[in-house]
């Protein structure tokens, strides 16, 4: 027991302290001046009737903010988004790399490059493609003929998401291709042999063989790459920042925490996140009794 | 399974596509980079100058060394801390009987999928409160809550594979619990140890969040704040040339890594998941 | 002398008792084989013994003194494993020396033995490969080296035979009881749940089954008299066939068992009449399995080579000297005439 205390204290410091406090805060009235000084208040970042007599009055909080509302609407949908397209992605990745080519070694450390790259950077990079007068992007583009006249991807609010969105898909495809080819190599070649001698042709072996096998494993990367995806802060602070097209739940706690000098609201919306992705969490677990204790393999 | 030349021709251009993909973006960076002056804001898609003024200016003015080194070594420091606790408590995962040992692995795992933020404003005040607000300390400790999960995750799973018997052997050998970690795991171990070593120091290096809010002076900033930050005096006056200058410094190391690791570090992140 | 003795030992699991009440005395120098199915305890007994599980009550002695809670490495033992456990990362020599090096021995006198034994097991040329290098039966003999350069008073040999391909394994069985020559006051203790290697390696068989001894003796004692219906059954091959009913009941028993060996096979004649469902041509004999009305289904061994084929007519006579009756228990009853 004294090997596993060292790495519980540390947890337990970074972790799951720090997460009981937040939620402390966000039922104070705390600010990021005076964090000690926080009073209780009861729920009323979250929701507050105020009455204002003559039977007049309105609700404030998160709960009845138009603004958190779409932060809210932005993640989901940015998630689902993205997800839906790295794993279409992806499974064709995987299923290329699959085969066997010349120079495949190569060609699966390349497609890793986009995982490697920092956010920020990725985010930069991109910004700098998608720039409007000088990207190359719109150059293309133009010089394909798709369109007559540049688009600014980061600045218009109709293209800011699309623009999050291309980035991320980029970025984080590889991850998605990977555990699907993991799952691809977990499938003993007897029983496409098998297939074969059965006469089945390719797409139906994919579809009612290779496709059920897989299953799993690209559901663990959905999973994965939900939770990752309902957390996104980085790119869209640098790509499009202050704008109501792409601001995400962890850009607007962020921003009440520690710009708007509302650090109890700020929290109250961090404890909302983290209670989205908790739920999803142990849904996803109980849904698939994860192999704890290392039994079956 | 055999192709047809068709099919053959098919999968190349889809492996073609899939590369370009990939690795345009970096090129167009490097490309970027190498140029100067007006040559930035003509579009090209080969190089047509070499000039290294960017870089020039990225490693000379300012303080982006500083950051660099600073960057370093944070990501070290997280990785020698975060194998050396995940070592010994994998040990005790992976070896000894307890009760509630999986739920223990699973609360440990569930950690890892902690949104950043839901901790951010409570790990702002302990940070504040132990004095490390605006230090690197404040970045390797707080760096703690995704690298030990993670580490602790893979070598548990790597060393409940090891079989017990070598272990069995060792205690009949007359070797003491640590003489056994020392002479028979760690050699046995240096695979996965690599591999979670790695992922931990991509992790660190890339991480953004915690390293913005914890640090407030341009000297104490790690590269992808410092980068993040770059911007000129008006939106038309953005240093594009030393953006992409820094941004190809900082990935460079990255991109070799994974060129040199590529096996490791596919075995790394699919083990921490699939086997999840 | 006893080298190691088991005095009223138990081991749980919790709440479960997996071995009950054992005793055990094993004299100096003997090579004993505990054998019984998976699960019966014997290689829990071999690891308590080894020191690798804690002796839940009773005494286990080596050599008189008693060893509940002495290290495993102090109490003048050596162990073979079934996965032979090598330290993968270590040299053949390394993997011998490793426990004399924790027993802080001389260099000198390290080298000494782990060459000395390297000899006797003629693996002096592959001393510097790891154990990938290794092919199973010489990863086998380094396993048995380690164990031999610890010069033991006991010998544990867990299940060694049972990674290895069938051609091997007798190879090595031989090897194993030429090492037992070798070493003469060394005793040996080897687990296995196959009762040929019982029979043929082994001064004693101990036969366990769901945590109980069911008997100790020689292999031919085992054989010849076997205290329970269980050890009939698990020692000699093929199985002893078991019959009830009619046959069993006119001896006065709830089983009647004779083993195929012991019986006789004729066309003419002989006490039983039946047919021939099936027959094994093994080359040096012929396993015939006749069903018999009112009887049952009997295996008989035929020398060599026969013609008889399926659904042919045959008489069997089984040799009364050779007959086993067991009473509802499963223990012996005395043969009437």
């Amino acid at each position: 027991m004294l090997f596993l205390v060292p790495m519980l204290v540390t947890l337990f410091v970074v972790a799951a302290w720090p997460l009981m406090r937040t939620i402390w805060f966000s039922l104070t009235d705390a600010s990021l001046d005076l964090i000690s000084q926080a009073e209780w208040v009861g729920f009323r970042n979250y929701l507050e009737y105020v009455d204002y007599g003559d039977g007049e009055g309105e609700y404030f909080g998160l709960l009845v903010d138009q603004r958190w509302w779409r932060a809210v609407w932005n993640t989901v949908w940015f998630s689902v988004v993205s997800v839906s397209f790295e794993t279409l992605f992806g499974l064709i990745i995987a299923l290329v790399l699959h085969q066997k080519f010349l120079g495949r070694g190569i060609v699966r450390a390349a497609v890793l490059i986009p995982w490697a790259i920092p956010t920020i950077v990725s985010a930069r990079m991109w910004g700098w493609m998608m720039h409007d007068q000088f990207g190359i992007l719109n150059d293309m583009a133009e010089r394909l003929g798709l369109i007559s006249e540049p688009i600014a991807w980061t600045a218009s609010p109709d293209t800011a998401m699309i623009a999050v969105l291309i980035v991320d898909i980029w970025k984080t495809t590889p991850f998605m291709a990977l555990l699907i080819l993991a799952g691809l190599q977990m499938v003993p070649d007897d029983i496409y042999e098998a297939a074969k001698l059965d006469g089945v042709p390719a797409f139906r072996t994919f579809r009612k063989v290779t496709l059920p096998l897989i299953l799993p494993a690209i559901l663990v990367a959905v999973v994965f790459r939900a939770l990752d995806a309902l957390r996104i802060f980085d790119i869209i602070y640098v790509l499009t920042p202050n704008t109501d097209a792409t601001r995400t739940m962890s850009v607007f706690a962020r921003e009440n925490l520690f710009d708007f000098d509302q650090f109890a609201y700020g929290s109250a919306a961090s404890t909302v996140l983290f209670l989205i992705i908790a739920v999803i969490t142990i849904a996803f677990i109980m849904a698939t009794r994860m192999d704890l204790e290392g039994k079956r393999s | 399974m055999k192709r047809t030349p068709l099919q053959n021709v098919g999968l190349y251009a889809l492996v073609i596509v899939i590369v370009l993909q990939a690795v345009f973006p970096f090129y167009y960076a490097i490309l970027t980079s190498l140029e100067d002056g007006q040559a930035l804001f003509e579009v090209n898609y080969l190089p047509e100058q070499v000039n290294l003024a960017n870089y020039r200016s990225m490693l000379t003015e300012g303080v982006f060394g500083r950051q660099i080194l600073n960057s370093v070594f944070v990501a070290t420091v997280v990785v020698l801390i975060s194998l050396t606790l995940a070592v010994t408590a994998s040990y005790a995962l992976s070896r000894i009987r307890f009760r509630g040992r999986g739920l223990l692995l699973l609360t440990i795992l569930s950690v890892s999928m902690f949104p950043q933020i839901a901790v951010l404003s409570g790990l702002f005040e302990v940070i504040r409160y132990f004095g490390l607000f605006n230090s690197l300390w404040a970045l390797v400790f707080s760096y703690m809550i995704f690298t030990l999960p993670f580490t602790v995750w893979v070598l548990t799973a790597f060393m409940r594979n090891l079989p017990v018997e070598i272990e069995e052997a060792a205690i009949m050998d007359g070797a003491s619990s640590l003489t056994i970690i020392r002479r028979v795991f760690l050699p046995l171990m240096w695979p996965a140890m690599v591999t979670t070593g790695l992922l931990a120091f991509i992790h660190a290096w890339n991480e953004f969040l915690f390293a913005l809010t914890f640090l407030s002076t341009d000297s104490q900033r790690t590269v992808p704040v410092a980068i993040a930050l770059i911007s000129g005096r008006s939106e038309f006056e953005i240093p594009w040339g030393n953006i992409m200058a820094a941004s190809v410094i900082v990935t460079l190391p990255l991109v070799m890594l994974v060129l040199v690791f590529q096996r490791k570090i596919v075995s790394g992140l699919t083990a921490g998941a699939v086997k999840g | 002398m006893a080298t190691v003795e088991l005095i009223n030992v138990s081991k749980s699991f919790g709440s479960v008792e997996v071995l009950h009440d054992v005793n055990l005395s094993l004299e100096r120098g003997e090579f004993v084989v505990f054998v019984g199915p998976s699960g019966c305890g014997k290689s829990t007994l071999l690891r308590m013994i080894a020191g690798l599980e804690d002796i839940t009550s009773g005494e286990l002695r080596i050599a008189d003194v008693a060893m509940n809670n002495v290290m495993p490495a102090k109490r003048g033992i050596a162990m073979v494993f079934q996965s032979y456990a090598l330290y993968p990362h270590m040299t053949a020599f390394e993997n011998m020396a490793f426990g004399l090096e924790q027993a802080k021995l001389p260099s000198d006198e390290i080298r000494e033995r782990v060459i000395s034994a390297a000899r006797m097991l003629q693996i002096d040329e592959l001393l510097d490969r790891k154990p990938k290098q290794l092919s199973g039966g010489q990863r086998q003999r380094v396993a048995i080296g380690r164990a031999i350069t610890r010069d033991p008073r006991v010998f544990l040999f867990d299940e060694p035979l049972s990674n290895l391909d069938a051609a091997l394994r007798v190879d090595t069985r031989l090897e194993i009881a030429a090492l037992h020559e070798r070493l003469p006051e060394t005793t040996m203790i080897y687990v296995t749940h196959d009762q040929v290697e019982a029979m043929t390696l082994a001064d004693r068989i101990v036969v366990l089954n769901e945590g109980n001894i069911e008997q100790v003796g020689t292999p031919m004692a085992l054989y010849e008299a076997p205290a329970s219906l269980f050890v009939a059954g698990f020692i000699g091959s093929p199985r002893m066939n078991f019959l009830t009913g009619t046959v069993a009941d006119a001896h006065g028993a709830q089983t009647y068992g004779i083993r195929p060996e012991h019986i006789a096979l004729s066309r003419e004649t002989g006490d039983w009449q039946g047919r021939v469902m099936l027959t094994e041509r093994l080359g040096s004999d012929t396993f015939v399995h006749v069903a018999v009305e009112g009887v049952g289904r009997v295996n008989v061994r035929v020398e060599g080579r026969t013609d008889i084929s399926a659904r042919a007519d045959v008489f069997l006579t089984p040799d009364p000297a050779s007959v086993h009756l067991f009473d509802a228990g499963g223990r012996p009853v005395a043969r009437r005439g």
